[in-house]
């Protein structure tokens, strides 16, 4: 069904969702960053594996972070970038989102990679591309956030070894979570041993285990010797719409306070997807204390990146190769 | 003009009729089923030798897109569709732009299906001023304009107690009032049904309680004021459980689904196709099975085609931008029967769902063959195969989530007023001129 972002031969050709992907190729993907990974040491930091190539980053929803390592991940491969930040509003006036496209492809770009606010939305655009662009899913709506989801795998390797002996805990607002979905997808293929989500029935999707994943809504009962905890931002805006009395009592309940802390295995890892609200979601003596792996995602945010953008154009070139 | 269809098999459940019968028509009346009238010279004869021949489909609700949404559909394109799938007679709901809330815009209607001259269209007025919920609508006006019910369209009336004196002076009135079930609030927030589809996809859910709140509600108020109400587009099995029990204490409730929902289900959204974008949404597996179930049972008496013709552009974009609806016309009678042939339905069931139940909820004379009734007749045949092909559709609107689907069942013929209004390859099946 997702099978559109591989090319005949099982390579990426767009890199939109976890869901479908094979465990081989998450490795790859990993195993790849690895590499990319050690350049960061060196003084030169580039590498010419995609020269001439142009790349852009279409955000059609505000992001720093993201946009920035995205930006960063393409430098270092050598391309030439372009950050465009498109107000929907001014695609809703007239201009429609592929009046957009079509627009930016006649400059030629041999990839997209796009943040959208409306589910569905990388989707929409691979399947209305030209046939010799990629496209790289930023995080959509509610649904998928496929190389946040990679670069989080690939923290978590690094500190523990084998996926099928972990049992991995995600706490918050699953329900509206793109970070969330994408990771719970990775963890399955990867054949995590356990994965729970933690929070209240308000902000956990309907039917949550047909995800395949443990639900709690205690975080006594839930953190209960995990090996990784994930923190998930919860969205202020959220105390509208009645899903949540105040950031209070959410930290009340859901905060990952050092007391919780406790509960999970001694040398549990914690991550977060940041931005973090302090005192919201995680106490700032943990975000900033020694089971944090938070700053590390961000650095191992650029090396996956890197990896997925040089798979992908990767695939292009075999295209071509073949069609010669 | 003096017509004769010889030969077929006539199933015309008002009359208990099911056996291979000739029909006489003349003067745009059926005159005979079975024996010849004496001296009887028709004018043409319509060989229907293993075709199936019974009343013109009545599709209880149908958007046209008219009057001023001209660029998307026009009312005559949409009757020609409609007479292309066997339909004769249809019903179009209130909430169109102009909303139908005044005479006037009831006869702008009227004059525009007069011109376009084919199918025979019915109006259902607005039940409250601008469908905004807050005001009644001139529904004596209404009614004497020539509509046949009220309703509230797809806007859901929040304030009960508006709508509790609005089905009071409907009930006052005699008219039926329509209804498309929803709580605002639940639905608000959504675009698919909420389960383990909208969890995948991260898409907004619509709880099935977003239908079973408004019945339970609707059926108080109904129960309260003795209105005659017919709930449109069920979705859910517990909605249906929900008005047989009403039909069981004798409430006059009847009831219509749309043949998306007793063939789709969420499932059928599958990578975001925005085709399958419809409201309410399509469910479960298992409410599609309920539904099934309450067809068969008689709880839900209608099958309607909801039609809601839209061009390319409102299904293009990211599936909660895009328009929900889809083009239903042409599919209506093949999806129906395809459920005889999953033996899910009963040949006769399956037709009179079609004809005499929603005529009967209407209160039109139409959707049965009796002697010297209007002969708005509808021929098809079993034995024909053929592909959906959407692009191929009379109708403006392309929009259907069946293309590729196979089916049986082909309309050859359709007549409305004794007309031939619609023939499929027409040399090949006419015998012309003969006795």
């Amino acid at each position: 069904m997702t099978n559109n972002q591989l090319t005949e031969s099982g390579r990426l050709k767009h890199f939109l969702t976890i869901e479908g992907l094979k465990r081989d190729l998450l490795t790859d993907i990993m195993d790849h960053a690895e590499q990319f990974s050690s350049l960061s040491g060196r003084q030169v930091k580039k590498v010419p594996l995609l020269r001439g190539k142009t790349i852009m980053n279409l955000f059609f929803e505000n992001s720093t972070r993201t946009r920035t390592t995205f930006e960063l991940a393409a430098k270092r491969l050598s391309a030439d970038v372009l950050n465009l930040n498109i107000n929907t509003s001014a695609t809703s006036k007239g201009e429609s989102l592929l009046d957009t496209l079509h627009n930016l492809q006649a400059m030629h770009a041999d990839m997209f990679v796009v943040r959208h606010n409306k589910s569905g939305a990388a989707e929409f655009i691979a399947q209305h591309v030209a046939p010799h662009v990629s496209v790289i899913n930023a995080g959509d709506g509610c649904h998928a956030h496929p190389t946040q989801a990679m670069l989080d795998m690939f923290t978590i390797r690094r500190h523990k070894q084998h996926f099928p002996d972990l049992c991995v805990a995600i706490v918050g607002d699953v329900l509206h979570s793109r970070v969330a979905r994408s990771q719970i997808q990775a963890l399955a293929t990867l054949g995590v041993g356990e994965v729970r989500i933690i929070g209240p029935q308000t902000l956990l999707p309907a039917d949550s285990q047909t995800l395949g994943v443990h639900v709690y809504h205690d975080m006594e009962k839930g953190l209960k010797d995990v090996d990784v905890i994930i923190t998930l931002r919860l969205q202020i805006e959220r105390m509208q719409g009645a899903l949540l009395p105040s950031p209070q009592e959410y930290y009340e309940s859901y905060g990952l306070t050092e007391e919780k802390l406790k509960l999970a295995k001694p040398d549990a890892i914690v991550m977060h997807p940041g931005p973090i609200n302090r005192g919201v979601e995680i106490a700032s003596s943990i975000a900033d204390g020694p089971q944090s792996v938070i700053l590390e995602q961000v650095t191992h945010g650029i090396a996956v990146r890197m990896a997925v953008m040089s798979m992908v154009l990767g695939s292009q070139s075999e295209q071509q190769d073949d069609s010669t | 003009m003096k017509l004769k269809i010889s030969n077929g098999r006539v199933i015309d459940p008002a009359n208990y009729i099911d056996d291979q019968l000739d029909v006489y028509i003349d003067n745009g009346l059926v005159l005979a089923v079975g024996k010849s009238p004496e001296a009887f010279i028709p004018d043409r004869v319509i060989d229907a030798t293993d075709q199936i021949v019974c009343p013109g489909l009545v599709d209880i609700s149908a958007r046209l897109g008219e009057p001023s949404q001209q660029h998307t559909s026009s009312i005559s394109s949409e009757t020609r569709a409609a007479i292309k799938g066997g339909i004769t007679t249809l019903c179009t709901p209130p909430d169109t732009d102009p909303i139908i809330d005044s005479p006037a815009a009831v006869e702008l209607l009227e004059d525009r299906a007069t011109k376009a001259g084919s199918a025979n269209i019915y109006i259902i007025g607005a039940l409250t001023q601008k469908l905004e919920g807050e005001l009644l609508s001139e529904m004596l006006a209404l009614k004497q304009a020539g509509c046949i019910g009220v309703s509230n369209g797809l806007s859901p009336i929040r304030n009960t107690l508006v709508l509790r004196r609005a089905m009071e002076y409907a009930a006052t009135l005699d008219l039926t009032i329509f209804i498309n079930a929803a709580d605002p609030w639940l639905q608000s927030q959504g675009c698919i049904h909420e389960g383990m589809v909208s969890t995948r996809l991260g898409l907004g859910g619509i709880p099935e309680a977003a239908e079973t709140i408004a019945i339970a509600r609707d059926i108080s108020l109904i129960e309260h004021s003795h209105v005659t109400a017919h709930f449109h587009n069920i979705s859910s099995g517990k909605s249906a459980a929900m008005i047989k029990e009403a039909q069981e204490r004798g409430l006059p409730i009847t009831a219509d689904v749309s043949p998306h929902h007793l063939h789709l289900s969420e499932h059928d959204i599958g990578n975001y196709d925005s085709l399958s974008h419809v409201i309410p949404p399509l469910r479960s597996t298992r409410d599609r099975e309920q539904l099934q179930q309450s067809v068969r049972e008689g709880v839900i008496g209608t099958i309607s085609s909801h039609h809601h013709p839209l061009d390319n552009d409102a299904k293009l974009g990211p599936f909660a931008d895009t328009t929900p609806g889809i083009s239903g016309l042409e599919t209506l009678l093949p999806l129906t029967l395809k459920l005889v042939d999953d033996e899910e339905l009963s040949l006769q069931q399956a037709i009179a769902s079609l004809t005499i139940n929603p005529a009967r909820v209407l209160g039109l004379d139409a959707g049965h063959l009796t002697v010297g009734s209007k002969a708005d007749i509808c021929i098809f045949n079993p034995e024909s195969h053929c592909e959906c092909l959407p692009e191929q559709f009379i109708s403006a609107g392309k929009n259907s989530p069946f293309a590729g689907w196979h089916f049986r069942n082909e309309v050859s013929f359709t007549l409305l007023n004794g007309r031939v209004l619609y023939e499929r390859e027409p040399n090949h099946l006419l015998s012309g001129h003969s006795n």
